[in-house]
């Protein structure tokens, strides 16, 4: 029977009372600090041995460089050493509970990252003949079938590079619709509960942002929405499952009463996780809707990407979507439709967005992850997933205001507020109580139509027993937090650092390493 | 299922704590009619792991992998070696499963990596401060553009006709649609990178240059002039550079006077991957810091004095700003900036010199003996390790024909620029340190076959 303290500590044991002593490095024995590449490597070495350049006259155009650079040099010994003891001041998937709202950190499965390093796609060059890529154009088009078919649209662009590329994508096919039609509406509708990324990624493209209230059930509210709708209407952008982890139940009425008034529904689909296999948003009258290749479909988040964004189209959208594209032909042959062939093929496109493909060793990252689940195993994902979440929400909604969790069950996560803390202590305390507990934090302070936010988001990748025991240690910061534990305040205690200075950082900006000063000698 | 640890008898004493009959319990807020009742139809059922790997390697077979034959494409992505090091750094599951540094105290390795990536990135190219990546070279231009507008309020830009069409193009996919004006022109086969006639067509409108460099027939043009004629005109100069390797053989952008400068990381470090992830490089002067695009890392300190690192400047930003932020951006290419890091970290600037030399001399030796071809005829003065030939005929088919002789051979002009008559002879070759003496030789002798 295990225990949800794992280590090894029993009660009859006492408490050893032996204060920490600082040592000559700084170091803590596993907790090895590392000074900067500027400080350790010099110019003069190099951990890369190159055969000498044969003699030739330069043809450079007299343009030589002959100003130093001021790159260190590690040798390979150095170099592994600096990055390993980097890698361990960072928290992953692969240590522990990673809870992060709303980016769906779930397990990369290894076998992608086995597949993905093929020479035969990691050795391909994006602009090599098509008849030397047709594997490559296979993937595409595989996975492309796959993102069609759990979705039920039309079409799909591969393009996009991450999730705000995807919105992007979206609604650059929107304008191109309009455009086609001949109207040239302005406004785009966001829920206050949006991703940031939707208001920006409107005014990217060129659209005025207005916002759209919520209901105090944490769903659209679909009164004030319909009597905005009206002919300056371009689009509304819905997240759904939305941000307070809650499915938008009048999808479909919403895109009915938005295609009458002549826009088009996009809808964000970061949290997709929790419908995959059991909800096509085709069904709900979505036009466009992005899907995030490192949230759903596994592929490593590494440290803030790479992503990758596909985006699945309606009917309506899909003669807009960008080249290039793999196309299949009848004879099992593929093709990338590029400029030269989109005046036949795709003739309304609203053109490129990417130098190249799109995100291919994503693609073969997230078709492996699919193929392996299949759609029974992708269905029992979202199912999991949601599961994962209404137990975290049941087992904690005693202990920490659940602002909608007495309307029913959620989502794929659960969404608690900071009421009943303690005066003076906040979420932050939360997130930084749960670092020294082993864990890392929920998403704080998102969605921002609740006070003090705290998304959980657990995934389907976590078991029970992990579950328990974050469960434990929430309940367990958060009574700390009730009854206003000092030592919360100023958590953590056992991270690589304390509570980092963000105010300083932002007032000096210091960006880049400049070599310190020297010290002026005292007289 | 291997990825899926819930038992069933866990699932069951679950739902009794959730109080829910069913998982299907949970899923009441879906309207009934839109709810599947079983897998979707037509779709594979789950597949083991030895089932899926055979999948991918019949499909990897069916690709000329760029190893495996004599290889000279570039046009903005370069074959380099990348120290078997990297490759296993990145895969230390802190790096590859940890997400954006939004809880510093438990992303210290992100942070100072970036921290780290940004200072390589700006002394690189010689500007004062750097980003923690863009997704690629080519949106990485268009925010440059974009931010060019913000500071100078101005909407037309100028882009160099040698600026790589695709860059050109995505920028175009833009500007349709914010309203911005680009003022473009297609390349021609000589000498001459058109910078100084770029100088003449600024005017009280413009926001900004746009040059590429070296450029896309490989083409080396000094900027100083430009950037002067820029400057007076209250414009910005934007350089890109798709081949960053060529800096640690040719003057910085920066150091001509560059105001912002971006690029295409993926030579260092990150590999071909048919086009992505890759890693887009930004960087600028210091005083335009506040109105860059992305995620930035910044020195602080913590609660005991110690050295640390945190994101900063995030007012100008989505998560923060909304619609009001610098871009909207949010994942970037992390994991692609680490590779980008390491490989230069063992690089270092020696390394990187004599990579840089080493990849000169071998273009020079090719260019000289594709060039004794009969009718083969270079058309750089200047390049660094790619250059553009003038063949007899139209470049599209050569390549072609070379490939079923397995040699991949360059970039045809005609890919670029389809439909492009006064271009479809051009071939663009690109020599890095991987092609040996006996793959340009091997490449000259089949070029010579097909063209006879």
């Amino acid at each position: 029977m295990s225990t949800l303290n794992a280590s090894g500590w029993r009660p009859e044991m006492t408490e050893n009372d032996v204060t920490t002593p600082s040592t000559f490095t700084g170091n803590r024995a596993l907790m090895l600090e590392e000074a900067l590449i500027f400080e350790i490597g010099d110019e003069h070495t190099t951990g890369v041995d190159l055969d000498a350049a044969p003699s030739v006259q330069s043809r450079l155009g007299g343009m030589d460089r002959n100003r130093g650079i001021g790159l260190p040099g590690l040798s390979e010994p150095q170099t592994v050493r600096h990055y390993t003891r980097l890698s361990r001041q960072n928290y992953g998937i692969d240590l522990g509970f990673f809870p992060l709202g709303s980016c769906t950190m779930k397990h990369n499965p290894r076998l992608n990252e086995k597949v993905a390093r093929m020479k035969g796609f990691a050795d391909v060059h994006p602009l090599q003949p098509q008849e030397t890529v047709q594997g490559a154009l296979q993937v595409i088009n595989e996975l492309a079938f796959w993102l069609i078919e759990l979705t039920g649209m039309h079409g799909v662009a591969m393009a996009p590079k991450a999730g705000a590329h995807g919105e992007l994508c979206g609604m650059l096919c929107i304008k191109a619709a309009l455009e086609a039609r001949g109207e040239d509406r302005k406004v785009v509708l966001v829920p206050e509960s949006a991703h940031g990324t939707n208001p920006a990624t409107a005014a990217f493209a060129g659209f005025t942002v207005e916002d759209i209230p919520a209901t105090p059930e944490g769903r659209v509210d679909l009164a004030a929405l319909k009597k905005r709708l009206g002919p300056d209407v371009a689009a509304v952008m819905i997240t759904n499952p939305n941000t307070c982890g809650l499915f938008e139940s009048d999808l479909k009425t919403i895109s009915d009463a938005v295609h009458a008034a002549g826009g088009y529904v996009y809808c964000d689909g970061a949290n997709f996780n929790a419908i995959v296999g059991k909800v096509r948003p085709g069904d709900l009258g979505v036009d466009a809707m992005h899907i995030n290749l490192h949230k759903t479909f596994s592929t490593p988040h590494g440290g803030g990407g790479p992503g990758s964004g596909p985006v699945v189209l309606s009917e309506a959208l899909a003669p807009f979507g960008p080249i290039p594209y793999a196309a299949r032909y009848a004879d099992g042959s593929f093709k990338l439709v590029e400029e030269e062939s989109a005046g036949e093929e795709h003739p309304q496109t609203f053109g490129r967005m990417t130098a190249f493909h799109g995100q291919m060793g994503m693609f073969t990252r997230a078709l492996s992850y699919i193929m392996s689940h299949g759609a029974d195993g992708l269905k029992q994902v979202a199912e999991d997933a949601v599961l994962n979440a209404n137990y975290i929400l049941r087992s904690l909604e005693d202990t920490l205001e659940a602002p909608f969790a007495a309307f029913g069950p959620c989502m794929h996560e659960a969404l608690f507020t900071d009421n009943g803390l303690a005066e003076g202590f906040t979420t932050l305390d939360i997130a930084k109580g749960l670092i020294d507990e082993g864990f890392h934090p929920m998403t704080v302070y998102f969605p921002l139509v609740v006070h003090g936010a705290m998304l959980v988001e657990p995934t389907e990748t976590e078991s029970k027993a992990a579950l328990d025991q974050f469960i434990g240690a929430l309940r367990s910061v958060a009574n700390r937090a009730k009854q206003g534990d000092p030592a919360l305040k100023t958590a953590p205690h056992f991270a690589p650092r304390r509570r980092l200075d963000e105010t300083l950082a932002a007032r000096k900006p210091q960006l880049v390493w400049k070599e310190p000063e020297l010290p002026i000698a005292a007289e | 299922m291997r990825y899926l640890p819930l038992t069933q008898s866990g699932r069951q004493a679950m739902l009794a704590v959730v109080g829910a009959k069913s998982v299907d319990d949970l899923f009441v807020d879906v309207p009934q009619e839109a709810r599947l009742s079983g897998p979707i139809a037509g779709l594979p059922m789950h597949a083991s792991e030895m089932a899926v790997e055979r999948h991918f390697a019949s499909m990897a077979h069916k690709n000329m992998a760029a190893g495996d034959h004599p290889f000279f494409l570039g046009a903005g992505a370069y074959k380099h070696h990348v120290p078997a090091s990297v490759d296993h750094l990145i895969q230390r599951g802190e790096f590859l499963t940890a997400y954006t540094p939004y809880q510093p105290e438990i992303a210290q390795g992100t942070l100072q990596m970036l921290f780290e990536f940004q200072t390589q990135v700006a002394r690189l190219f010689g500007c004062d401060v750097a980003n923690a990546s863009m997704y690629d070279g080519s949106t990485a231009c268009w925010e440059a553009i974009g931010m060019a507008g913000r500071i100078t309020k101005r909407k037309k830009a100028v882009l160099a006709s040698g600026l790589h069409p695709h860059y050109v193009n995505v920028a175009k996919t833009m500007a349709h649609f914010t309203g911005d004006t680009l003022e473009t022109a297609l390349p021609t086969l000589d000498v001459d990178t058109g910078f100084a006639a770029l100088a003449d067509s600024i005017d009280a409108e413009t926001s900004c240059v746009v040059v590429q460099y070296p450029d896309i027939l490989g083409r080396i043009g000094d900027m100083s002039a430009l950037a002067e004629r820029c400057h007076a005109a209250g414009a910005l100069l934007i350089a890109v550079v798709t081949e960053p390797v060529a800096l640690g053989a040719i003057k910085s952008p920066g150091e001509m006077g560059a105001d912002i400068v971006v690029g295409e990381g993926q030579s260092i470090g990150v590999g071909l991957q048919f086009g992505g992830p890759y890693v887009g490089l930004f960087a600028c002067k210091e005083k335009f810091v506040r109105q860059m695009p992305g995620r930035l890392c910044g020195e602080t300190v913590d609660a005991e004095g110690k050295r640390g690192f945190v994101l900063t400047l995030s007012t100008r930003e989505q998560h923060i700003r909304r619609e009001k932020a610098t871009s909207n951006i949010c994942t970037n290419s992390g994991l692609c900036a680490l590779a980008f890091s390491i490989h230069m970290s063992l690089l270092g600037e020696r390394g990187l010199r004599d990579l840089a030399a080493l990849n000169h001399a071998k273009a020079v030796q090719a260019a000289d003996r594709l060039t004794q071809i009969p009718d083969v005829t270079l058309v750089n003065d200047s390049f660094f390790n790619e250059f553009t030939l003038k063949l007899p005929r139209n470049a599209r088919d050569v390549v072609h024909k070379l490939a079923e002789k397995h040699v991949l051979g360059g970039v045809s002009l005609g890919r670029l620029y389809p439909g492009i008559s006064e271009l479809e002879n051009g071939l663009l070759v690109a020599v890095t340190e991987v092609v040996s003496a006996e793959d340009i030789e091997t490449f000259a002798a089949s070029l010579q076959e097909v063209l006879s």
